[in-house]
């Protein structure tokens, strides 16, 4: 397996090639569009076979997508921000539709005011679109969830469309080692897609998305639902075997970095994981008892595994870069709802980080969580917003 | 719930009657002033004007969308008030 210079971006064509995607279709934007020259360039070349669709949108691009995936084939598409908004209705009909596909997103920023930086908002925003969304940390783990994407998203007990995230420039263009892994490996981890009872078919005509009555409608939305719990045993599956291929674990609902016997932990989505991770074994060397929980699925929620992970716990530190305007950030919503569903006692702090790309240290983190852990925070009600400038 | 719910329909004939039950307006040719020149014909989209040795209407498909009376370059075709 080699070990490759690749960035964020780059991992992610990497992935898309070693899943033999047979369509894509993509609109460029910032910070996205690497990607998608990237496979442009391996189709050009002849290394990738497969059909790149040039449309006139992001809404056109998801609507290849969609009939890509209809018809049979192994759609790929990636987008950010602002056209990850006018994809967005498209996004519904992928995933009402039960087509599997994969989506790469860089999380970028919405305007106005214009920001290309990163900020998580853009694919919350499709919380509840039935996409199941996963947020890698780092350029490897880019290419990994993809691989694994596609096998979660094609299962037939999901049959759902998957979206991987990871954060603009932090992890889109910075260059890391990646281990790509062979083509062989791949295939075995992740055979050609099959037909399902809903791929059209000329010989046996059908249609969808028909007018469903009050008396249907809820079913379907209840399938959603149903499917998105089972993609929980599937993503850990997927983890598992790609794991037994490849020698390495790089998947998983969540990742329990020194929980167990916290008295404090924080948990996040994405490249800022990376920073916390240094921060607890620096302040674990100092005898404080801090853990970090990453959550690496957002959709279906690990509620389940992410309270096995806090049990213990006294303080939650939830890090949202993201801000749901009137209330707090979305993963700390989830967090509470999580904390109130299994009738756990906690303290749960959510602090607003890293908006637009605003810059955050190791430094500040581990001022936060000290000041957590001598209990010197204010009232859990009082969202704390981290480095902002004037209040 | 053990299977994935596809929201697929196939098509089954009439299943929902034929077009004609959809009508308000009824389309009706004025013979006298109709000139054959079967424009109606051509932009009717349910096929649902023949083409004999004049324009001929059948009504069970016809879902009175008005377009042949628009089309109709001597205003030969009226729309009816179905009661
Ligand atoms: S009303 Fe519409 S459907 Fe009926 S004959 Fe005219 S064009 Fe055809
Ligand atoms: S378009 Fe008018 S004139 Fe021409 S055939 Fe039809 S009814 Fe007659």
């Amino acid at each position: 397996m080699p070990v490759m210079p690749l960035s964020g971006n780059h991992a992610a064509a990497y992935a898309a090639k070693l899943s033999r995607v047979e369509v894509v279709a993509a609109y460029p934007i910032t910070p996205q569009t690497q990607i998608v020259e990237k496979l442009a360039e391996f189709i050009e070349k002849g290394e990738l076979k497969a059909k790149f669709i040039r449309v006139e949108s992001e809404h056109s691009a998801m609507a290849a997508c969609i009939g890509a995936a209809a018809v049979g084939a192994r759609a790929f598409t990636a987008t950010s921000s602002q056209g990850l908004l006018y994809m967005s209705e498209m996004l519904w009909w992928a995933a009402g539709a039960r087509l599997p596909i994969v989506m790469g997103i860089v999380t970028r920023a919405l305007a106005p005011p214009w920001s290309i930086w990163s900020d998580h908002i853009d694919v919350l925003s499709q919380r509840d679109t039935g996409w199941i969304i996963a947020f890698a940390e780092n350029a490897q783990e880019v290419l990994d969830l993809i691989i694994q994407g596609f096998k979660i998203s094609e299962n037939d007990r999901v049959l759902l469309p998957l979206i991987v995230a990871w954060d603009a420039f932090d992890v889109s263009h910075t260059i890391e080692p990646v281990d790509v892994p062979n083509q062989n490996v791949v295939d075995e981890f992740l055979p050609k897609r099959r037909k399902y009872r809903h791929t059209l078919d000329v010989e046996n005509p059908f249609s969808y998305g028909n007018l469903a009555y009050p008396k249907d409608y809820m079913e379907f939305r209840y399938s959603i639902y149903d499917s998105m719990l089972r993609a929980k045993d599937v993503i850990e599956q997927c983890a598992a075997e790609y794991d037994r291929l490849t020698g390495r674990y790089s998947g998983g609902l969540i990742e329990n970095y020194l929980c167990d016997d916290a008295d404090i932990v924080a948990i996040a989505m994405g490249s800022i994981s990376g920073d916390l991770k240094v921060v607890v074994d620096k302040l674990r060397k100092q005898g404080v008892k801090v853990g970090f929980c990453r959550i690496r699925y957002f959709r279906p929620f690990p509620s389940e595994a992410l309270a096995k992970c806090i049990e213990d716990a006294k303080t939650i530190l939830v890090f949202d870069r993201d801000i749901s305007f009137g209330s707090e950030g979305a993963l700390c919503l989830e967090v509470r709802a999580t904390v109130n569903r299994e009738g756990l006692d906690k303290r749960v702090y959510g602090i607003i980080y890293g908006i637009g790309g605003r810059e955050v240290r190791q430094k500040d983190l581990e001022n936060i969580i000290v000041k957590a852990y001598k209990e010197e925070l204010n009232h859990p009600r009082k969202l704390l917003w981290l480095n902002l400038k004037h209040v | 719930m053990k299977e994935v719910l596809m929201p697929i329909a196939y098509p089954t004939k009439g299943s929902v009657g034929n077009t004609g039950l959809w009508r308000t307006l009824k389309p009706v040719i004025n013979y006298e002033k109709c000139t054959k020149c079967f424009i109606c014909w051509m932009y009717c989209p349910e096929a649902a004007i023949l083409a004999e040795d004049k324009p001929v209407i059948l009504y069970d498909f016809c879902k009175g969308c008005g377009i042949c009376a628009n089309e109709c370059p001597v205003k030969a075709i009226n729309m009816i008030k179905e009661v």
